[in-house]
């Protein structure tokens, strides 16, 4: 009887042990109550102590996502002072790191497409200058499957002419620049085809300094498509395009408020 | 006394309740309208997929053949057909003795297996695409419907057949092969009664969908069946129309949905923002408003965009 007890208080101990040890050093009381936070927190953010949930944060998505492979989604952190890097992520699917914005000269704004996987709390992890993080979340529910599907270039046999095909344009008024890049984006988890995606998209003036920037990471949807969000006024004539996929290719464009088609 | 019989009686019992419940609750509730001289319409609910509806969205169509009567698509699942047959044999004790699919989307062919042993007619794009598509299709439907889907299999329509006089079951006919909806949209003129059956071409107080559409065959489809004049137009979904201001009014909202999403690519619009921007008031209390709209965004903004913004290389 004293023996089963030990061993009871044993199991106990080493249980809550083992649990504390996963824990990041700040926990915190997640909204969407998901169950994977804690784990991101540590993986993704490299388990910060200045760390809170921050209705500042908002992520504008549709409930429900219509086209697994392009859900849209639009980041808005303009309410944080002095944003360093915005990580965005989904709790549940193979990869969870959709990408992260260096917002470096643009607001602290982005609109963007990726591939869902199945229903998910989908959060936006905001970092400013001096470390402290600030996160957003919202819940999109998916029939899913969107990680694991060939990409659609691959039903046309021009895909290969099409890569790195940019499309876009600025609007100076507004302050906003619209880029479309062709690229299948390949997740490595359909059958027999391996990772091939783009991993740096910036934008850049014409003498090569930074407007703003992105790490894309595989769930970016094929043909990544983003808005960027300036001050009015504040974009110059034209802006370059900079980009490189893991296979080396180079993405070069330039982005002007020129004629719309 | 609770002796061991009676437990074992009591627990017995208890998983029936639940289960006589659930049948009570999962059948469909349909009526036949009569519309013109051997003509009737059941009319679907102008929703989205829920399981409160069992997916009873859709409008069918029963016409008087010679040997029975001809059935105008089969509904969203295999319950659903088996209610269509006994609603048919109530009308006409030799129930139905021809099916015609409309087109390939799941809410308008998953009662087809009900009537796998008569004559299932639809144009050849639509075989094909159900052939193709049919079994995605049944994996979302299960995922929206549940238990209401239970026992559906994909049954593609079994006869092909082209534009042009027809006759099904004794019935005369003008069958029109349009698209534009889907890739191959079938539309059937009565020339009985001039009663238009249009399919998913036409919607009437209901927003229309267009996961596989494409716009301007689909304006130039409903111009088509603009100069049948029609003396009665059986939308896809919502009420049957005897004034045709059903495809005026799907005209009219596809010019709008088509305009706005170009409008928007042209402005440096992203789809989040597009799916935020209120309804005109005229589209705003349509059944299924604002998420049809909103799916309207996800199907056809990033192909529009692309025609839309010039090359940057």
């Amino acid at each position: 009887m004293f023996i089963r007890t030990v061993f009871a208080a044993l199991i106990a101990v080493a249980g809550s042990a083992a649990v504390a040890l996963d824990d990041p050093q700040t926990v915190l009381q997640d909204p969407m109550g998901s169950g994977m936070w804690n784990y991101h927190q540590k993986g993704l953010l490299g388990d910060p102590a200045d760390i809170r949930f921050d209705d500042r944060v908002v992520l504008r998505a549709p409930d429900s996502a219509e086209d697994s492979l392009n859900v849209p989604l639009l980041v808005d952190a303009t309410a944080i002072p002095d944003v360093k890097r915005i990580v965005i992520s989904a709790d549940y699917g193979p990869i969870p790191h959709i990408l992260t914005y260096y917002p470096e000269q643009a607001e602290p704004k982005l609109a963007l497409r990726f591939k869902i996987d199945q229903a998910t709390a989908i959060r936006a992890s905001v970092e400013t200058q001096s470390g402290s993080w600030h996160i957003g979340s919202t819940y999109i529910d998916a029939a899913g499957g969107g990680c694991t599907a060939p990409a659609n270039a691959y039903a046309s046999d021009d895909w290969e002419e099409k890569l790195g095909e940019v499309h876009g344009r600025l609007w100076s008024a507004s302050g906003r620049a619209r880029l479309v890049v062709d690229h299948p984006m390949d997740t490595g988890l359909a059958d027999g085809i391996p990772v091939f995606i783009i991993q740096d998209l910036s934008l850049q003036t014409e003498d090569g300094t930074p407007l703003a920037r992105l790490e894309l990471h595989e769930p970016v949807n094929e043909d990544p498509a983003f808005t960027f969000y300036f001050d009015a006024g504040a974009l110059p004539a034209s802006v370059k395009v900079m980009g490189r996929d893991n296979n080396g290719n180079r993405i070069r464009g330039v982005l002007s408020e020129g004629e719309l088609n | 006394m609770l002796t061991r019989r009676t437990t074992l009686g009591l627990l017995a019992s208890l998983p029936l309740a639940p289960r006589a419940f659930a049948q009570a609750r999962l059948s469909y509730d349909l009526t036949a309208k009569p519309l013109a001289d051997g003509i009737w319409m059941v009319e679907g609910a102008t929703e989205y997929f829920s399981m409160e509806n069992g997916g009873a969205i859709v409008n069918v169509t029963l016409m008087k053949g010679d040997s029975g009567l001809i059935l105008f698509d089969t509904g969203s699942s295999r319950r659903y057909g088996e209610a269509l047959a006994s609603l048919a044999r109530s009308l006409d004790i030799r129930g139905i003795s021809a099916v015609v699919n409309t087109h390939h989307h799941p809410d308008h062919f998953f009662g087809n297996q009900i009537f796998a042993d008569r004559p299932i007619h639809a144009l050849g794009g639509t075989r094909q695409a159900a052939l193709d598509e049919g079994e995605a299709f049944a994996d979302n439907m299960y995922r929206l419907l549940g238990d209401w889907m239970r026992g559906t299999e994909v049954v593609p329509p079994s006869d092909v057949i082209a534009g042009g006089e027809l006759a099904l079951d004794g019935r005369d006919f003008l069958a029109l092969p349009l698209g534009g909806h889907t890739g191959a949209d079938l539309a059937l003129m009565d020339r009985r009664t001039g009663t238009l059956v249009a399919g998913d071409l036409v919607f009437y107080n209901r927003a229309p969908t267009t996961p596989s559409a494409d716009i301007p065959r689909w304006q130039q489809a409903l111009e088509a069946l603009q100069a049948e004049k029609p003396a009665l137009v059986i939308p896809g979904h919502g009420p049957a129309d005897p004034t045709g201001a059903s495809i005026t009014q799907t005209r009219d909202y596809l010019g709008w949905l088509d305009g706005t999403l170009r409008a928007g690519a042209r402005s440096g619009l992203d789809m989040v923002e597009l799916m935020e921007t209120p309804l005109p008031d005229r589209f705003a209390g349509m059944g299924a408003q604002p998420q049809e709209y909103q799916r309207s965004v996800a199907h056809l903004f990033p192909g529009i965009e692309r025609e839309e913004l010039p090359r940057g290389n």
